[in-house]
């Protein structure tokens, strides 16, 4: 069992929800990242989707796109964000590990090459934006013959034909995107997007994560009730850029406390359907 | 004489192991519908009967293919024969494909429109047949962009249409195209997003090709009329490659014709600073297709550089990637400074100012004629002309307006 199976399974068997956030590696330092993953993870996080900067984000909104800016004037490449995840597992072997990015840097490094070298930083699952599931065949066997889950998008206009695809393809688990648009947009409708997801999880036969739009607890909550997991990444990014070096992690940790509550309390029995 | 027939891209949009669809899932949809609804209109008669009414009456199609006789006599080789896009309605080529992507966009029902540009050719070409069949223009260019084309900026205003501009990354020509998807993803149900070249992902790069093959359609009857045979050679400048994928296409299978992009060497290939994807990139994955890119050692695309903004870009289209790749193509590159030169002997020599782009072209030529004998052919595909151009090529030579 993989260690994001594994952890959807424990947080179920808590009647609990999965929270990932998202941060991009490198940003606002590359000193920073690691030490960002652990407050991550002690603030109730249980995956970690660690962005991989590219220069031409181009399903990223505004924020996305500077934290990438920012993490590739320090120089950070694919190689080294492979780094950094064995660094967090020099001190953290537990919490599952996401890669989410495009598809250039990892085709520059070689396919084969990054699905070997991602196993042995520790990474766990792979998410690359611009790999569509009847592109990525090829892709999806590397990492699967490396022990890592390819992640796969869907979104509120993927066809039941497109989910069949990605059903092929997918493990781990699916992120659905709740909203036409980029990352960081605040347009989420979360009757529409939780109406979906038991359809989505039944046809998937894995979890179904739920991101883009997400902005606070109480919508974190909202949608915890319908999905496996909430994904939340531009507001976290939000946080960081408007932090400093000494503050940053505090920060970021006080915010992922805050979603956890929201989804951990939407979950509570007594609350089930109003609060 | 004609190979077998030419028939990619396959189903999937791909020629041989480039172009493709790769794209984050939410524009999946959109570009299946694009997909569908193109071919639909393919099969249409009023459909083909309108771009075709459009191109004659509202571009001014044909456009003639011209000898250019005293460059030709000067050279003292091969004969130059120029396709003159550059008397189209707009100035360049780009206005072909925009009718067409228009018309197809109003069947789709889809009220607004959406651009990017580099030196605001296709912006303004898009701009226009927005103004032409009512529709809500949108076009996005990079801020650097901005500051050296104001005078397409304020063209593009007068024809109604708004331009944003585009602060992330280098601020030019890729970025506004990342910029245009993010708004097509967005705004997706009213919106058609008219890519200006051959790239982008599938039916983009088979689509605009399809439009522009009209220029090498025309190509093939007027050089039988002016020499009774094909050219020796077609050339024509590459940038995205649309004016080339356009001439080119229909010589496909005509084995005699030798067919020459003409890349941007910007300071020198040596110099790192040009915009020479095939000559000097390596494929790799950018904008919804994979293609020859420029890009550093770990995957992240670089600037690039070229006199002629419409050249600037780090990728080329996927169908000139695999004919480089299978030979059917050649791909030679031409300096700023070869451009400059090119440009200056066609004003004196043949009254007309040229785009930088198509400067290019006509640099190549004029290496190429001299090495043959006085009964060769070679057709140049003059792209746009160069009015817009005038300001750059002033101030190159030190001359203040």
């Amino acid at each position: 069992m993989s260690k994001i199976q594994a952890t959807f399974e424990r947080l179920r068997a808590q009647r609990r929800k999965v929270l990932i956030p998202f941060i991009t590696a490198g940003d606002p330092d590359p000193a920073l990242t690691v030490p960002l993953m652990h407050a991550l993870v002690e603030a109730g996080s249980d995956i970690i989707e660690l962005g991989v900067p590219f220069s031409d984000p181009m399903a990223d909104g505004p924020t996305v796109q500077r934290a990438s800016e920012r993490a590739l004037a320090k120089g950070v490449s694919l190689r080294k964000v492979l780094g950094m995840v064995a660094n967090f597992r020099a001190d953290n072997n537990e919490t599952p590990v996401v890669l989410m990015g495009y598809a250039n840097p990892i085709e520059a490094m070689g396919v084969e090459e990054f699905a070997a070298a991602a196993f042995d930083a520790g990474v766990d699952g792979v998410l690359v934006v611009d790999y569509s599931p009847q592109e990525s065949g090829e892709f999806a066997k590397a990492m699967q013959a490396n022990a890592l889950d390819p992640i796969f998008l869907l979104a509120p206009t993927s066809t039941p034909e497109r989910v069949a695809e990605v059903a092929a393809l997918a493990s781990g688990y699916v992120y659905y995107v709740s909203l036409k648009g980029v990352t960081g947009s605040s347009a989420l409708d979360v009757k529409a997007v939780t109406a979906r997801i038991p359809e989505l999880r039944a046809a998937l036969g894995v979890p179904v994560g739920v991101g883009f739009g997400i902005r606070d607890a109480k919508t974190a909550g909202a949608v915890a009730r319908a999905a496996d997991a909430v994904v939340v990444g531009s507001r976290i990014i939000e946080e960081i850029e408007s932090s400093t070096a000494e503050d940053v992690c505090a920060r970021v940790r006080d915010l992922v406390i805050e979603l956890r509550e929201g989804i951990d309390d939407a979950m509570m029995p007594a609350c089930a359907g109003e609060c | 004489m004609v190979a077998p027939s030419y028939d990619l891209p396959d189903a999937r949009g791909h020629f041989g192991p480039y172009g493709g669809i790769f794209v984050a899932e939410t524009l999946i949809p959109a570009l299946e519908e694009l997909r569908a609804a193109y071919a639909e209109a393919l099969k249409d008669p009023a459909f083909i009967a309108e771009f075709e009414y459009d191109l004659k009456h509202y571009v001014g199609r044909p456009s003639p293919v011209y000898h250019a006789k005293r460059w030709s006599e000067q050279l003292g080789g091969a004969q130059i024969y120029l396709k003159r896009e550059d008397l189209n309605h707009t100035g360049a080529h780009k206005v072909n494909n925009c009718i067409g992507q228009a018309i197809l966009a109003r069947r789709m029902g889809k009220k607004r429109v959406i651009a990017e540009t580099g030196a605001g050719q296709h912006g303004v070409a898009t701009a226009t047949v927005a103004a032409r069949y009512g529709m809500e223009c949108v076009v996005y260019m990079g801020s650097e962009d901005i500051r050296r084309q104001a005078a397409n900026v304020y063209r593009m205003k007068l024809l109604g249409a708004t331009v944003v501009p585009v602060e992330s990354g280098s601020k030019t020509l890729k970025d506004a195209m990342n910029e245009a998807m993010r708004d097509w993803v967005t705004n997706v149900s009213e919106t058609f997003y008219i890519i200006g070249t051959v790239a982008g992902p599938h039916p983009y790069p088979m689509m605009v090709r399809n439009f522009q093959a009209v220029v090498g359609k025309e190509a093939i009857g007027q050089m039988q009329e002016h020499c009774g045979r094909h050219p020796d050679a077609v050339i024509a400048c590459v940038g995205g490659g649309s004016n080339a994928m356009g001439i080119f296409h229909p010589y496909i299978p005509v084995e005699s014709v030798r067919l020459i992009g003409v890349e941007a060497a910007g300071d020198g290939l040596e110099t790192g600073r040009h915009a020479a994807s095939l000559n000097a990139g390596r494929p790799g994955v950018l904008h919804g297709n994979r293609t020859y890119l420029l890009q550093d050692e770990n995957g992240q695309i670089i600037e690039t550089h070229s006199i002629s903004a419409g050249l600037d870009y780090p990728g080329v289209g996927p169908e000139h990637s695999w004919l480089k790749d299978s030979g059917r193509a050649e791909y030679a590159t031409i300096t700023d400074m070869e451009a400059l030169a090119a440009f200056h002997t066609l004003c004196r020599m043949e009254g007309i100012i040229p785009a930088l782009e198509s400067s290019h072209a006509l640099a190549y030529a004029a290496k190429l004629a001299p090495t043959l004998p006085k009964d060769k052919v070679l057709l140049v595909n003059l792209s746009g002309r160069g009015d817009k151009d005038i300001h750059t090529v002033a101030e190159k030579s030190g001359i203040k307006f």
